[in-house]
């Protein structure tokens, strides 16, 4: 660089392949003044962090030591916030530092690929909206709730600092290396990475993952629809709502997406106001009082109808829906708690916490805490984000670590405030909201004696109580309404009617809260379904080319049929199972989401191996190490256990048993029909795990191979190819985080000086 | 109190961009920007040709939504 004329030539600018123009600003933040900037401590920031580390500290203290009679609810809220901070602060620069090693002065695709429509440079803040609003649904509500059966603490602990040290790495490392490969899929990156054996378990670990996912969340909507006329009548508002919208968009005003989001959303306030108005009619009760089956074979028939329909008139409307009330009442719910602030009375460790024998899932604390608590923690289903669309929109390389594991970190305080909101109703309550019929008895009177007698400690619940709640919330019974949502929707209207509008509007509440899940739910079954059957007509063209040819109507029909068809029947199983669906079939929807995690950490392993650093490689060894155990055991124990609660197969064999003994009746099942669907459910159930497990198994050997492979390249010398696109030099510039630095500013104030046609002027493109 | 009603006016128009931009409302915008700055020399689409095959290509392109 000696001799350059341009007194700006400097490390900022590059050399090779990324040396940036020299008529224009530098693309990067000078190297060593941004060292110079983060290494630089004034007493101001000690202060800060000193501040932020004492009061995380006490918080954990309050929540983990103290434990007093009650607790209340903002340690929850300062415990997780301050330690996400000091992980965002610390932990994700240590990643950034040693593993990613991003340079602002490469372009990212939505540069060199720039096309106006997929691959578009986004605004850093507007993108973290965006991504954030594409990985959180009804997962991070869900899991915590069940969770709280072992108490708070364990769940508490496992969020926050799981997403941490697993749950945002994953986000971050699977985000920057799909943008680093123009933004290709998790499936690809496989597939290049860990080769065909690898990369093709990797594809039908991920399909069969996909059908247990959107199973377990359709099985959590009927569950929460399930005789509730208000419920059905407003979610199911919903679809004429979201076609309206789309008639209105596509037809009447293109394009006016605000405009439509906001008539939508006065529309779907009117449809819970009506639903209430409607459940108190005769006609309104028999029309929309539907059972469980029914329900489920609706969902199946509306699920296969949307996977066909055009995305225009049916998906795209509904997640403008989704996007809008999940913004909004995550916002609503962190105000409700701050400003109401709950004193909780569930213990740190609950009686069950001990024992592998819970009402609401069964099996011990580890590994089944674990996998209960898969969203808000560590999410596999995330990789799946992560790669492909967000990476097309990054504007800046260094701007992942802000988006990818800081977007994690909003996730997990989502599922904290869930966990908050479940735990801050009566205990007794809670599990008698959250235990199968089967051991409930289904009436109020049952249900108490039952809860009662279970021996937890504090806990006296009253029928009254149960039918009062009941009362409140506008539902019929609030007895066994298991899946999560119903019990996050009591917690929900519990905080929401202290901070507006008292008891009167629990009912509203509690069916907003029923209606965002559902609409979170219905948008995760229908993209769902739709990205399935794309990667079953992807894999079946290997053999009939004809598949891959998206627009063949016969190949989507069938291929969405075959999707539909194996969700449907998985949720059918769950709807009738006389053991009672939620408890047997969450443990496999966690594990399924956990060995999707350790399948994109075993692929980041084999990237980062690759990319030759193996000094800080077990940033990614760590969380993979620790997903592969969890899940592995878990798996074990389901297919192994003696434990009929716990093994699917010995709860097989026990009923095997009393039918081949001529029994009539086992358990909780009452009838010979009953115990057949039990020995069948529980082979299904323990085939699949079974299948999982040894997908699972063979690509983390795969990505391990390819590690050691890169480790041993890298001793003898020899180069090792990577698969990133090449790199080409950035001609435009934009802040890493939410606030730029001084030295950010700096250069931004240079770049508003430079022309605009010089700005946005792209050699090579036409 | 005029300047601060334009602070809360503006404060809510930065908001309503905001959550327009994480809706995707801008794609049209951003996409005439693109047009413009990348010198094609064949007029940009309309508006409603815009949309129309936006949501068209996600026909056979979905993007994922999470649980």
């Amino acid at each position: 660089m000696a001799g350059t004329p341009d007194h700006r030539r400097s490390a900022a600018r590059g050399e090779g392949a990324v040396a940036t123009d020299t008529s224009l600003p530098p693309s990067a933040v000078d190297e060593t003044a941004r060292e110079a900037e983060e290494k630089k401590w004034t007493p101001g920031k000690i202060a800060l962090w000193a501040a932020i580390a004492l009061l995380g500290g006490v918080a954990w203290f309050m929540l983990a030591i103290i434990r007093g009679e009650t607790v209340n609810a903002i340690w929850f809220v300062f415990a997780s916030v301050c330690t996400y901070l000091i992980g965002y602060r610390f932990y994700s620069k240590v990643i950034e530092r040693y593993i990613t090693r991003p340079d602002d002065r490469r372009a990212t695709p939505a540069e060199y690929k720039a096309d106006g429509k997929d691959y578009v440079r986004t605004d850093r803040n507007v993108l973290f909206g965006h991504h954030f609003a594409a990985i959180a649904g009804a997962g991070p509500l869900v899991g915590p709730v069940l969770a709280a059966q072992m108490g708070y603490l364990p769940g508490t602990i496992w969020i926050i600092i799981g997403v941490v040290l697993a749950g945002a790495v994953q986000d971050y490392l699977v985000m920057f290396f799909s943008m680093r490969r123009g933004g290709r899929s998790l499936g690809q990156m496989a597939r290049e990475e860990l080769g065909v054996i690898g990369g093709t378990a990797a594809l039908i670990a991920t399909l069969l993952i996909m059908v247990i996912i959107v199973a377990i969340l359709a099985l959590v909507v009927v569950n929460a629809l399930a005789e509730s006329p208000w419920g059905v009548f407003s979610v199911g508002m919903t679809i004429p709502i979201a076609l309206f919208m789309g008639v209105y968009l596509r037809f009447l005003r293109p394009g006016k997406v605000m405009e439509v989001s906001l008539i939508g959303f006065v529309l779907l306030m009117a449809a819970i106001i009506g639903g209430g108005m409607v459940a108190e009619t005769s006609w309104g009760v028999e029309i929309f009082t539907l059972d469980r089956v029914t329900l489920a074979w609706g969902l199946i028939v509306y699920g296969a109808i949307a996977a066909i329909l055009p995305v225009w008139l049916l998906l795209a409307p509904r997640d403008y829906l989704s996007t809008f009330m999940k913004i909004g009442v995550i916002v609503m719910l962190a105000l409700a708690i701050i400003v109401v602030r709950p004193e909780i009375s569930v213990p740190a460790f609950s009686e069950f916490a001990s024992r592998e024998n819970g009402p609401v899932f069964p099996g011990a604390l580890f590994p089944f805490l674990f996998v209960t608590i898969a969203c808000g923690a560590l999410s596999g289903f995330h990789a799946l984000i992560s790669s492909g669309t967000t990476p097309k929109l990054v504007e800046k390389e260094r701007q992942t670590r802000y988006i990818g594991y800081g977007g994690m970190l909003m996730e997990s305080f989502v599922a904290i405030m869930a966990l908050v909101a479940a735990i801050s109703i009566d205990r007794g309550l809670y599990f008698a909201m959250n235990s199968p019929t089967a051991l409930t008895g289904g009436t109020v009177e049952t249900a108490a004696t039952w809860v009662n007698s279970l021996g937890l400690s504090g806990v006296n619940l009253t029928p009254g109580l149960l039918s009062e709640t009941a009362a409140n919330v506008g539902e019929e019974s609030i007895v066994s309404r298991t899946g999560g949502a119903p019990t996050l929707a009591v917690g929900l209207a519990h905080i929401m009617q202290q901070f507006i509008g008292g008891t009167a509007m629990m009912a509203f509440w509690y069916h907003f809260a029923i209606m965002f899940e559902a609409l979170f739910i219905l948008t995760a079954v229908d993209a769902g379904t739709r990205v399935a059957r794309f990667m079953l007509q992807d894999s079946i063209g290997n053999f009939v080319p004809k598949f891959k040819e998206h627009s063949w109507r016969p190949g989507a029909w069938l291929c969405t049929a075959v999707m539909v068809g194996a969700w449907g029947a998985v949720l059918l199983m769950g709807v009738t199972d006389p053991l009672g669906g939620i408890n047997t079939l969450f443990p496999l929807f966690g594990i399924a989401n956990q060995l999707l995690a350790a399948i994109a950490l075993a692929v980041c392993l084999a990237i980062v191996a690759k990319r030759g650093t193996f000094k800080y490689i077990w940033i990614v060894a760590l969380p993979l190490a620790f997903a592969a155990v969890v899940t592995i055991t878990a798996s074990f124990q389901k297919i192994f256990s003696p434990t009929p609660a716990v093994g699917y197969f010995a709860n097989n064999a026990a009923f095997s048993k009393a039918l081949a003994d001529g029994k009539t009746e086992f358990g909780t099942a009452k009838s010979v029909a009953a115990m057949e669907a039990v020995v069948r459910n529980t082979a299904i159930q323990g085939w699949l795990s079974v299948i999982f497990v040894v997908l699972s198994i063979i690509v983390i050997a795969t990505a391990l191979l390819a590690t050691v492979k890169a480790f041993r390249s890298r001793a003898q010398g020899t180069a090792v190819k990577d698969n990133e696109d090449p790199a080409t030099p950035s001609r435009v510039f934009a802040p890493a985080g939410l606030i730029p630095t001084p030295a950010e500013r700096k250069l931004m104030a240079e770049w508003d000086k430079v022309p605009a046609e010089l700005r946005f002027e792209r050699a090579g493109h036409h | 109190m005029s300047a601060a009603l334009t602070a809360v006016t503006r404060g809510f128009q930065g908001f309503a961009r905001y959550l327009g931009g994480v809706l995707g409302a801008d794609a049209y915008t951003k996409y005439l920007e693109h047009h413009q700055a990348s010198g094609h020399t064949t007029p940009p689409l309309s508006e409603r040709e815009f949309w129309r095959d936006r949501t068209d290509r996600q026909d056979s392109n979905p993007q994922g939504r999470c649980c």
